[in-house]
């Protein structure tokens, strides 16, 4: 993944922007330019909350190169009190643990390194709630 | 606009094929097809392919094809979308001559997946890179979250899965052209190599080299190329969110119902008159939400279709008579014809040992990615 898109992304990765719709409330993450729901173009920034449920989840066995040393590890989508989900992975637990209607708090992780001395690359990871 | 037939049809052999090429590949389906036929001059070629640019570096497919096919100046666009390129191709060819723009229209789908490349890597990316495939999701993964959400709201279980996989390969084991030409038990099945849970190795489709190719024609010249055309009644594609985060639930593939919905309502038939379907099963959950998404049975009912027999052959509703995509094999591009090719040889009434007896009307789906693209074409025979 080479470096310069990464900087595009860094608000909604680091700090978790989303836009929420003027028309219909709708929260969007990431913020785009038409809402999906009513077509609308307007947005108001939102931070969502570092927190959320898991909506469904898998255990990868067998990982993409980056994360051979991670695997087996949990994914999820989990969903923000906002409204809006986000994939994320969900460590510091038994990655068996990891199910429908887990509660989790977000942190702000290392999520991958990029190949050839290229960077390291944050996000957010899910965790136990309350931990 | 203008009735389209299907006169002719072409398939390679689906595997591990190291010692044909891209190009082989798609040239070897393409004549087959103009050869069943008696033609040999086209107006126009579209192909389908996912990724020749990552799998093996080619990009600009369509010109190279139509040149090695001996028929260099024809008109010729690569169609993409994903594991779906193929149907899309189709899609395209069926618009072109049923407009009247074009009478001899070639849709051929090939992919060369065996060359090298990370394929797991070039799969993802028919999933989001930004906010899925970032996060070390794989494509697996996304269908394995499909699976639990299934799991959930309807209480499907592994078993369910794992029937799906069994009627499968006791379907390609009558397929000459399949990949896995071998029977499997539930338990080879449930105790298989854990790919992303809930889904083991034997849910999940091969990696595979192959081209298949089918030519249409208005239906009105028909019978100058061919005693049996294969009339193509109905054709609906939809597109849902590329991202599983965006989609209204993830346990259902809504983009599955909507395309079907739309074949249906332009070929005039309901799910009660399909008696052959070839679905996409790139894993095997795939193959029970369309089950439910197609109405071939009711919401939640697709779990018990495979081990009631109800998608077996003899069943109400034979499914993936062919293999499907898990014995079969899945060459992503060519996936979409390859159906097209499996159900016009039933409703013609040649596929010997797999006929469906008496199958008059054939649907076929494909789909692309983790259902953010489906296509849904119907078939009658004449
Ligand atoms: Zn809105």
């Amino acid at each position: 993944m080479p470096s310069p898109r990464y900087i595009r992304e860094i608000p909604a990765r680091y700090r978790l922007e989303a836009g929420r719709c003027a028309g219909c409330g709708r929260v969007v993450y990431p913020v785009r330019k038409v809402c999906p729901a009513c077509g609308g173009q307007d947005f108001e920034l939102v931070l969502l909350s570092r927190k959320g449920t898991v909506v469904t989840s898998t255990v990868i066995h067998v990982p993409p190169d980056e994360f051979l040393n991670e695997a087996p590890y949990a994914m999820a989508v989990v969903e923000t009190p906002e409204g809006a989900r986000l994939m994320t992975q969900i460590v510091d637990c038994d990655p068996a643990s990891v199910l429908p209607g887990m509660l989790v708090d977000l942190e702000f992780r290392l999520i991958r390194e990029e190949k050839k001395s290229g960077i390291l690359c944050y996000g957010h990871k899910g965790v136990p709630a309350g931990t | 606009m203008r009735e389209v037939a299907v006169i002719g049809t072409g398939i390679t052999r689906f595997g591990e094929l190291w010692e044909a090429s891209l190009r082989d590949l798609c040239v070897e389906a393409a004549l087959g097809a103009l050869t069943s036929a008696g033609a040999d001059t086209l107006d126009s070629i579209y192909v389908g392919n996912m990724s020749a640019g990552l799998f093996v570096g080619q990009e600009h497919l369509a010109p190279l094809m139509a040149d090695y096919l001996g028929l260099g100046g024809v008109p010729a666009t690569r169609v993409e979308s994903a594991c779906a390129s193929g149907g899309m191709a189709l899609r395209s060819a069926f618009l072109e001559v049923a407009s009247g723009m074009s009478d001899l229209v070639l849709a051929a789908g090939v992919e060369k997946m065996n060359d090298g490349a990370d394929v797991t890597g070039v799969l993802a990316t028919a999933s989001d890179q930004e906010l899925e495939v970032y996060y070390g999701v794989t494509f697996p993964g996304l269908y394995a979250m499909v699976a639990r959400a299934h799991m959930e709201k309807y209480g499907t279980t592994e078993e369910d899965l794992s029937w799906v996989s069994v009627k499968a390969h006791r379907n390609g084991a009558r397929n000459p052209n399949a990949q896995f030409r071998r029977l499997i038990s539930l338990e080879d099945v449930m105790t298989s190599t854990m790919v992303a849970e809930p889904l083991r190795m034997l849910h999940c489709s091969p990696v595979t080299d192959g081209a298949a190719a089918v030519l249409l024609c208005p239906l009105e010249r028909a019978k100058e190329f061919t005693d049996r055309p294969v009339k193509i009644l109905g054709s609906g594609a939809a597109t849902s969110t590329l991202s599983l985060t965006h989609r209204k639930d993830p346990a259902d593939l809504d983009v599955v119902e909507l395309s079907g919905r739309r074949a249906y309502e332009m070929a005039g038939v309901t799910p009660d008159d399909i008696q052959v379907a070839e679905v996409h099963d790139c894993f095997a959950i795939a193959e029970i939400c369309c089950y439910e998404a197609l109405g071939f049975v009711e919401p939640g009912k697709g779990k018990d279709a495979a081990r009631d027999g109800v998608t077996d052959l003899g069943g109400k509703i034979p499914v993936n008579i062919s293999g499907g995509l898990k014995a079969k094999g899945h060459p992503v591009g060519a996936t979409g014809i390859a159906q097209a090719v499996t159900l016009v040889e039933q409703l013609r009434g040649e596929a010997g040992e797999s006929q469906v007896e008496g199958a008059r009307i054939g649907l076929a789906q494909n789909m692309g990615g983790s259902g953010a693209s489906s296509v849904v074409h119907i078939f009658q025979g004449v």
